[in-house]
């Protein structure tokens, strides 16, 4: 969908902004707001680009950096802090080769830390894309990478 | 009395037993029992399926695990009589099947309850949050029916007050009255939301409730609708829930294709829609104010008060926000009558509350209690007990809650108990940590949260929190130097007095409360 479909899907409303932007961001495969899709919405839904960046740049959700196709949002909320988050967050980093904030070479993953995901019950918990996994240590983790890294290759094969 | 010396009785509930009356039973199985006195020493669950088909309503017993079939309720005062007083198996209706040797009673233990039966969580687990008719099937959309077609406006709101019900988003503000100002409000349209954003770490109640039993909650939503005049409703949800969005997407279809939803509910005049508005990603969002300046499509950040929302809310009009966990006790309340309700919990706190337990314990997870039970209670009885070493605090309400310490451990958490020590129940998260936990780690911890959370609009709160966690950082480190806890608590106390919103008042709770219960750890650090 181009970014004029995403703004009339929603009627061209103010109050319908997080979600264009929450879809806009979708459709890119950089997981991203980019420059240029700003500026587009911008002249579609006639908000100007400062309020729309404004407004976004509040979200964490919203990123106005290209991202990595899997996107690693590590809990450090309490239940998980107790419970071992920041070692899962080392075991990421140095398996990946990337701290909180960047994104691996081949753009598959980028690395977030993050407020509550709502799975605390199996804390440590983590979220890759949409996909959530609990109750992780260092080797499960490592596996869940391995496993995403394995299907991507075949993919490009 | 241990816990051996309790019988459970469980009742089958499945599409067979509920035809053959099983509900009627159960309810009947709890009368006796309080009749004969053995209240304490029987309890009464609700199982699926127990085995044993085309024998009417089956019940089991633990731990003898007998099974009884084709039970009546005439039955039912001979066979507590024989079973219970007298110690015998109840001859006339046993079935040769054996009870299997464990079964999951896991997270609901009605013995700790003053009257049984859960009410939020009654669905989850035992129908198809997808199938609308399952829902239909146990009771569901009949609320709806009663207010829409035997109650006024005024009537409803009149029920939710005598309940007593209180807002289970975290204030406790009581729900009738809430309902009354936006009922007063004139202009049109107004609006119902559910604050789906459950942004409180540790909390997790809303999605499971939303995921179990997504009817539940358009039905209560419906029924405010009705009893303000609205006739739009909106659930604000947070953008991780995707499987909870995607039930109540469907939920609302379902209820609209039945005349559920949509215009003319029930063949009645009453029309009522909901939309569902997807959050980015902001804790402070799921404050009420923050939560109409996001659904508008701004930043995040807190309105002025008043107005109140109930007077101009979205889109600056009329608006009543509830609590995903308020709205699923609507339609129970409306069935049931505000004096069931009322056999729930205390007199200041009725009903049950849900309770997301987290932390060293051997069974995190969901429960749902009377309110005014004990965290001693909800440690060892519901939570499995410590998973290794001893207690030493819990967090109650999530990061912007309140420790509690051992010697708060018999405090019953309930609206009223807790706001005479000065705390909130808050959001339902308990975390509970043994002694391993450095409350100086913890603290940083906490703070940091909130230092990424504050949006950043007042100066208290903005800057509080950086430079609390400074010192935390600080102090944690070996390099902080004496008078740094008065600092702390100085800088705490002044945030709780001058910020803005709620996030700025409640972010020192925890602060404030260890510096209070643990002065010694504190110092122990520094003195390093
Ligand atoms: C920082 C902050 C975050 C909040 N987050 C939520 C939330 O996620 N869900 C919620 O229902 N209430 C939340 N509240 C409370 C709401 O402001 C409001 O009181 C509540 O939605 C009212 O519903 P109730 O009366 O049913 O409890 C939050 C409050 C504050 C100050
Ligand atoms: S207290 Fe102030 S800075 Fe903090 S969240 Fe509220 S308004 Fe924003
Ligand atoms: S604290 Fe990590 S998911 Fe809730």
């Amino acid at each position: 969908m181009t970014v004029k479909d995403i703004v009339n899907k929603y009627k061209n409303k103010r109050e319908n902004l997080l979600l264009i932007l929450h879809e806009i961001q979708n459709c890119h495969p950089q997981n991203y707001l980019s420059k240029e899709d700003i500026e587009l919405l911008s002249k579609e839904i006639k908000i100007p680009v400062s309020d729309i960046v404004g407004t976004a740049s509040f979200y964490s959700m919203f990123s106005f950096t290209p991202r990595g196709k899997y996107i690693i949002r590590v809990c450090e909320s309490l239940p998980c802090h107790l419970l071992g988050a920041q070692t899962i967050f080392k075991a990421i980093e140095t398996k990946l080769g990337i701290k909180e904030g960047e994104t691996t070479k081949d753009g598959l993953f980028t690395l977030e830390g993050t407020s509550c995901l709502g799975i605390c019950s199996v804390a440590p918990a983590i979220m890759i894309n949409d996909e959530a996994y609990g109750n992780l240590d260092e080797e499960k983790i490592g596996k869940i990478l391995d496993q995403i890294r394995e299907k991507e290759s075949k993919n490009n094969d | 009395m241990t816990k051996k010396d309790i019988a459970q009785i469980l009742v089958g509930i499945d599409g067979n037993t509920v035809l053959s009356g099983a509900r009627k039973i159960k309810t009947k199985l709890i009368t006796e029992i309080n009749k004969q006195g053995l209240l304490d020493q029987v309890s009464v669950i609700e199982t699926g399926s127990i085995g044993p088909v085309n024998k009417g309503v089956v019940i089991g017993i633990y731990p003898t695990r007998e099974i009884y079939g084709n039970v009546t309720e005439n039955d039912i005062s001979e066979f507590i009589q024989e079973r219970f007083i007298k110690g015998r198996p109840y001859k006339k209706l046993l079935l040769p099947e054996k009870l299997p040797i464990e079964i999951d009673l896991t997270a609901y233990d009605p013995r700790k309850t003053q009257y049984f039966g859960r009410i939020v969580l009654d669905n989850c687990g035992k129908i198809n949050p997808e199938d609308i008719k399952e829902y239909i099937g146990v009771g569901g959309y009949e609320a709806l029916g009663i207010a829409l077609k035997e109650k006024t406006p005024e009537e409803i709101i009149e029920i939710v007050k005598n309940s007593g019900l209180r807002g289970r988003g975290g204030a406790g503000f009581p729900t009738g009255l809430k309902w009354s100002f936006a009922a007063k409000a004139k202009r049109i349209p107004k609006y119902v939301i559910c604050n789906a954003d459950e942004g409180e770490p540790g909390t997790f109640k809303d999605r499971l409730i939303m995921e179990g039993d997504p009817h539940k909650i358009l039905e209560g939503m419906a029924i405010c609708g009705y009893a303000i005049g609205a006739n739009t409703g909106y659930i604000y949800i947070r953008g991780e829930y995707q499987l909870s969005i995607q039930r109540l997407k469907k939920a609302i279809k379902d209820a609209e294709k039945l005349g559920l939803l949509g215009k003319n509910i029930l063949g009645t005049d009453f029309d009522f829609e909901v939309k569902i508005k997807i959050g980015a990603g902001s804790y402070v969002c799921g404050e009420e104010t923050t939560l109409l300046n996001s659904m508008e499509g701004f930043r995040g950040e807190p309105r002025l008060k008043p107005p109140f929302p109930a007077e101009s809310g979205f889109l600056s009009h009329p608006t009543n926000v509830n609590n995903v966990e308020t709205f699923a006790n609507i339609a129970p309340i409306v069935l049931n009558g505000a004096e069931w309700f009322k056999k729930f919990g205390t007199k200041d706190s009725p009903g049950t509350k849900v309770y997301t337990i987290l932390g060293h314990i051997n069974r995190p997870g969901l429960i749902e209690v009377s309110m005014g039970i004990t965290l001693r209670e909800i440690i060892y009885d519901y939570a499995g007990g410590i998973s290794s070493g001893s207690f030493k605090m819990a967090q109650i309400g999530g990061t912007a809650g309140n420790i509690l310490s051992s010697e708060f451990l018999d405090v019953p958490l309930d609206f009223e108990s807790l706001r005479k020590l000065g705390y909130s129940l808050g959001s339902g998260a308990i975390l509970i940590m043994n002694e391993t936990v450095s409350v100086v780690d913890f603290m940083k911890c906490c703070i940091k949260f909130f230092v990424h959370e504050s949006c950043g609009k007042c100066t208290p709160c903005r800057e509080g929190t950086k430079y609390i966690y400074e010192i935390l950082d600080k102090i944690s480190s070996g390099k902080g130097k004496t008078g740094d806890l008065e600092t702390l608590k100085l800088l705490g106390k002044s945030m709780k007095d001058t910020s803005f919103c709620p996030l700025g008042q409640s972010a020192p709770n925890s602060l404030l409360d260890t510096l209070k219960l643990f002065p010694e750890e504190y110092n122990q650090i520094l003195r390093k």
